[in-house]
């Protein structure tokens, strides 16, 4: 991992217009000013609640929905690509360079193609083999990786189990070589014997291949434990920054510290504990003025209501936006 | 602790193209009257085939096994659901003395009937009352559920309320005919950690206030271990482990309960690598012989593993394993 980022984020903005209500037509915040920077090599988690953008930001990365402002970069130290106005031949050659993974392994695969056909066909779409002998190398070879053997690759997907065919949708988002790869909710609809596995091979994959990774996952603990810095998002925000090990033991956002107190312990006697938070998270086309989160927050004051807090960078990699930050880690010390 | 349901010896069968496909087998069980009991397992254990047959919910082309009993306690006396046949003797299990919630509360909503006339009808069909006394026990319950101004929430439709809300609905639907068991399948796998916990703190709350019985199924370790009394573990539609919750989460005694338990990714040790249970579930038309267990088992015994079924063997009075490590009448 060098500290160079491959993604680097400045204000980015998506924004849907939806339906035509009453007054006309609205505008969605989906992503709002998220600046951010996904270090080369690295395994970035991106965590929140559903609604929170997360989904939004990972596909306006791969340049599957627009920008609506602000700018993204990407640099590889091959090319250096302005995301906001990548287009033509450049914008192909960035699709063989960012891949996504898709959540539901059994949605995400055709139930006609046979495992081989499925890896293979990126590299026919973007034409990146000449000859048959030669996709069928490259097939069998990220097959290979993926802990597919050749009897695998006759078959149909549906002889496969849940966690098969998700490394059957690893084997063919890693097949035209890509750098970045979006991972969106890869592992939530696997069983959790089997979602270690697949774990596993994203980490080892990360380390052989140097493939950098946006994780998005609304499971916490699975976060904790794959990725090497983690973001969380509320309401198209990003509230809060830093390396996973610093965040989990010492959260700065209200917001952070409520999602993690959320998680249910494996300890029957810890039944009950910790803060809980109230209500839900509100439409994102009905947003709170104000801090967005200051509707649930326990800590919520006057100037939260009116004053959106900016992204504090206080030095030390841990990115926080909150009003009364520094305020409640001196009432925790105290 | 009275009985409120006894399973004896359920074996369900599916009719399909590729022959009879076994789901559940030889599955026996006692769940008391107020307890709550968590039923765990991944994709294809038969825990949800299992709970759909205390309601006799499963498809037409399921085969119960030839000595499957299931005997509910009811205050008029024993009820033996398998037997049950005609729609008018399933009401008495069917929202009558058990009510069932989904994973998904979207598609257990009727899209184009309001929430509050869904809860009238159900009602007046358990029950002989007046439409208005339906209507008040109705917002009554949505209120006592946590639904800001039930009132108003009685008259929307599904698409109006948001995950948390219909997830909130369905509990208050699912308790407004005062069952005796509640089936819980997966209710909060679909809502976000936050949303999760409040739902988890209301069930705890009306478990206490209606003290009925509860089967609540999850895949989640996690929510098990804040929820239930005693735990059942299934594989390939067997129940391998059984015991009050902290006994089976401190002190598994299955190697496939120690698996799940030593793959959960834990957050006080960031450190610790990821053990997955090797090997991937057998297809449930490749039933393998012998324990079921065995293909993926990490202390495979031999021969006797591969051929023999394992017996129940009794940790202690509450807690029985079935696997060959434990022999029976031998100490666990």
């Amino acid at each position: 991992m060098t500290d160079a980022p491959l993604i680097s984020t400045s204000d980015l903005s998506v924004g849907f217009r939806t339906g035509s209500g009453f007054f006309g037509k609205s505008l969605l915040k989906a992503v709002d000013h998220v600046s951010l920077d996904i270090r080369k090599g690295s395994f970035f988690g991106l965590v929140g609640e559903s609604g929170s953008g997360k989904t939004t930001l990972g596909r306006a990365l791969l340049k599957a929905v627009p920008m609506t402002g602000g700018t993204a970069r990407f640099r590889d130290g091959e090319v250096d690509y302005d995301l906001t106005t990548l287009s033509g031949p450049a914008l192909k050659d960035y699709r063989k360079r960012a891949q996504l993974i898709f959540q539901d392994p059994y949605a995400a695969l055709s139930p006609r193609m046979t495992v081989r056909d499925i890896i293979a066909e990126p590299l026919e779409v973007m034409g990146l083999t000449k000859t048959r002998e030669e996709t069928d190398t490259r097939v069998r070879a990220i097959a290979a990786k993926c802990r597919l053997n050749l009897e695998h690759l006759r078959r149909f997907p549906h002889a496969f189990s849940g966690g098969q065919r998700q490394r059957i949708s690893i084997a063919r988002a890693l097949v035209s070589g890509p750098k970045f790869i979006v991972a969106d909710e890869s592992v939530a609809a696997l069983d959790v014997s089997i979602q270690a596995d697949v774990l596993n091979l994203l980490k080892e994959l990360q380390r052989d291949l140097q493939i950098t990774f946006l994780f998005i996952s609304h499971d916490l603990s699975v976060v904790a434990h794959t990725c090497d810095q983690v973001a969380v998002m509320y309401l198209g925000r990003l509230v809060e920054s830093a390396p996973t090990r610093r965040l989990f033991a010492a959260p700065r956002h209200p917001y952070t510290k409520a999602l993690f107190s959320a998680i249910p312990s494996l300890d029957p006697d810890d039944r009950g504990r910790g803060q809980k938070l109230t209500g839900e998270i509100p439409s994102p086309t009905n947003q709170p003025p104000g801090c967005k989160f200051h509707t649930r927050c326990p800590h919520a004051i006057a100037r939260c209501k009116t004053d959106e807090p900016a992204l504090e960078h206080p030095g030390d990699g841990h990115e926080v936006a909150c009003h009364r930050w520094r305020e409640l880690l001196d009432e925790r010390a105290a | 602790m009275t009985a409120l349901i006894e399973v004896r010896n359920l074996t369900i069968r599916f009719r399909t193209d590729e022959g009879l496909v076994t789901a559940v087998e030889d599955v026996s069980f006692t769940l008391g009257k107020g307890e709550v009991m968590g039923l765990v397992g991944e994709s294809g254990s038969g825990k949800s085939v299992t709970a759909k047959a205390l309601m006799s919910l499963n498809a037409r082309n399921a085969v119960y096994g030839e000595g499957s009993r299931i005997t509910l306690h009811t205050e008029t006396g024993p009820v033996e659901v398998l037997k049950l046949k005609t729609a008018r003797d399933l009401k008495v299990v069917r929202g009558g003395a058990i009510s069932m919630i989904f994973q998904e509360p979207m598609a257990s909503f009727a899209p184009a009937i309001t929430i509050g006339k869904q809860m009238v009808e159900q009602l007046q069909l358990h029950g002989d009352m007046s439409k208005a006394r339906a209507r008040e026990i109705s917002v009554e319950m949505l209120d006592r559920v946590g639904i800001s101004d039930p009132a108003r929430r009685f008259d929307q439709y599904a698409f109006e309320l948001s995950g948390g809300m219909r997830q909130r609905a369905m509990i208050a639907m699912a308790l407004s005919t005062k069952p005796k068991l509640l089936i819980a399948d997966e209710p909060t796998t679909a809502l976000d950690v936050t949303i999760q916990a409040q739902v988890i703190d209301l069930m705890k709350d009306l478990v206490n206030e209606f003290h009925m019985g509860i089967v609540f199924i999850t895949h989640d370790l996690g929510v098990i271990a804040q929820t239930v009394d005693k735990i059942s573990v299934m594989y390939l539609g067997r129940l391998i482990e059984e015991g009050p919750v902290r006994e089976v989460i401190r002190n598994p005694k299955h190697p496939y309960t120690q698996g799940l338990i030593a793959a959960l990714p834990k957050l006080d040790d960031l450190d610790a690598p990821l053990t997955p249970v090797a090997g991937d579930i057998p297809s449930p038309l490749e039933r393998p012989a012998g324990c079921v267990f065995h293909t993926r088992c990490p202390k495979l015994l031999g021969g006797v593993c591969r051929t023999a079924l394992p017996g129940d063997t009794r940790v202690d009075a509450t807690h029985r394993v079935a696997c060959h490590l434990y022999p029976p009448g031998g100490a666990a």
